[in-house]
């Protein structure tokens, strides 16, 4: 005899598979999922503010815990077979299908870890479609983003402090830029730098991309298309050598100088150095 | 004279931008931006044309360089961007199905 199920205890549970929370970055959802209601918690705490339960998700990842290994984040390793990356780091092997867009991630119950891939995964996904990540704070200011880029120490978490209270801060290190028709709109991300601090969950139209550089005045200094480019590319986040997300990238970099006014920022480290942010 | 025949190659992304021929190895993800002259030369590199009418036809009528200059400086600078990867050299005519494709405007 078949045993007996009542419906009530069928449904109140909800599939192991769709047990997770939708993390959406840059207006992209990503599904995680994962059966452990520990692990679901540490990533509600990780990326709040960017938990969205009612985002119809774009993209899904499976995670899949081990007992930590004690293997270091090392370098990432990144490949691609037909439309299937793999992606190897120390601390975790994953794959994700970009036309599925689905995929999965073996690593120990950690943030880190999963915050490394998030970010593969998200630069991925806005390859495709002219966007990208790069290695810049970026804020909100009377309706407008402005994005700030440099390499560690050029002043991005220091201009990210001295942000007035009429700016929201978008993020002090990894910006988020994706095309809108003729456009550019700048997102908040949780991806914190040295302020150890989340981003605001807030998009905004771009009006500006500025390379920082510290100096005795405040002052902008226009670039070149050509420099600007040269400059950008050294701080888009990509971490695949795969030859069509290069030109993908290269592209991206070539339209968006093209369209987004850039130039050196130049400015001595104090609150007056926002009187040009507006 | 050794014609020299030469072709851009398919594993590069290139862009004219503010002037100037912008070109990112897809290989090793190096940026090269390109001058006047090795704009030209890349511009008509198309793997069929010898290199040393490119340069009649295109470098001396365009940049006011004697032609004996202007060839020793061409092959030197093609020999330049094929170690990069940029472009191949043939002694010979390349192929229809390995030329590359006309770049878009």
């Amino acid at each position: 005899m078949a045993a007996s199920v009542s419906p009530s205890r069928v449904f109140s549970r909800p599939p192991i598979e769709q047990s997770g929370a939708a993390v959406e970055i840059g207006g992209i959802p990503i599904f995680l999922q994962t059966a452990d209601a520990d692990f679901r918690r540490l990533i509600e705490d990780r990326y709040a503010g960017f938990i969205n339960p009612s985002a119809k998700p774009s993209c899904w990842l499976a995670v899949h815990l081990e007992p930590p290994s004690g293997r270091t984040a090392e370098d990432v390793q990144v490949s691609r077979n037909g439309s299937v990356w793999r992606i190897e780091r120390g601390d975790f092997c994953a794959e994700f299908d970009a036309r599925s867009r689905r995929g999965w991630v073996r690593q120990s119950p950690n943030p880190y870890s999963l915050d490394g891939l998030m970010r593969i995964i998200h630069s991925l996904v806005l390859a495709e479609e002219g966007g990208f990540l790069v290695h810049a704070a970026s804020g909100v200011r009377n309706g407008r983003a402005f994005v700030f880029a440099g390499v560690s120490g050029a002043g991005k978490t220091t201009l990210s402090r001295l942000a007035p209270p009429d700016a929201t801060l978008l993020t002090d290190e990894i910006s988020y830029v994706r095309r809108t028709g003729n456009g550019y709109h700048a997102y908040g991300t949780p991806f914190a730098g040295e302020l150890a601090r989340l981003g605001t969950n807030l998009e905004a139209p771009l009006e500006a991309l500025y390379f920082l550089e510290k100096g005795p005045d405040n002052r902008i200094v226009p670039v070149g298309d050509s420099d600007a480019a040269h400059a950008l590319i050294r701080n888009i986040l990509f971490f695949a050598h795969d030859p069509e997300l290069v030109k993908r990238v290269f592209e991206a970099a070539i339209e968006f100088v093209s369209r987004v006014p850039v130039a050196r920022f130049v400015f001595t480290p104090d609150e007056r150095a926002w009187e040009l942010i507006r | 004279m050794n014609e020299k025949y030469i072709a851009r190659s398919k594993a590069v992304a290139a862009r004219a931008l503010g002037g100037e021929m912008m070109i990112m190895s897809a290989a090793d993800s190096t940026l090269f931006s390109l001058s006047d002259v090795a704009t030209v030369i890349w511009e008509a590199a198309d793997g069929c044309t010898p290199l040393s009418e490119i340069v009649d036809k295109h470098v001396c009528a365009e940049f006011d360089v004697p032609a004996d200059v202007a060839y020793r400086d061409a092959q030197q600078l093609v020999e330049d961007l094929a170690v990069r990867g940029i472009l191949s050299i043939s002694s010979q005519p390349v192929a229809e199905t390995e030329r590359p494709a006309p770049e878009a405007p």
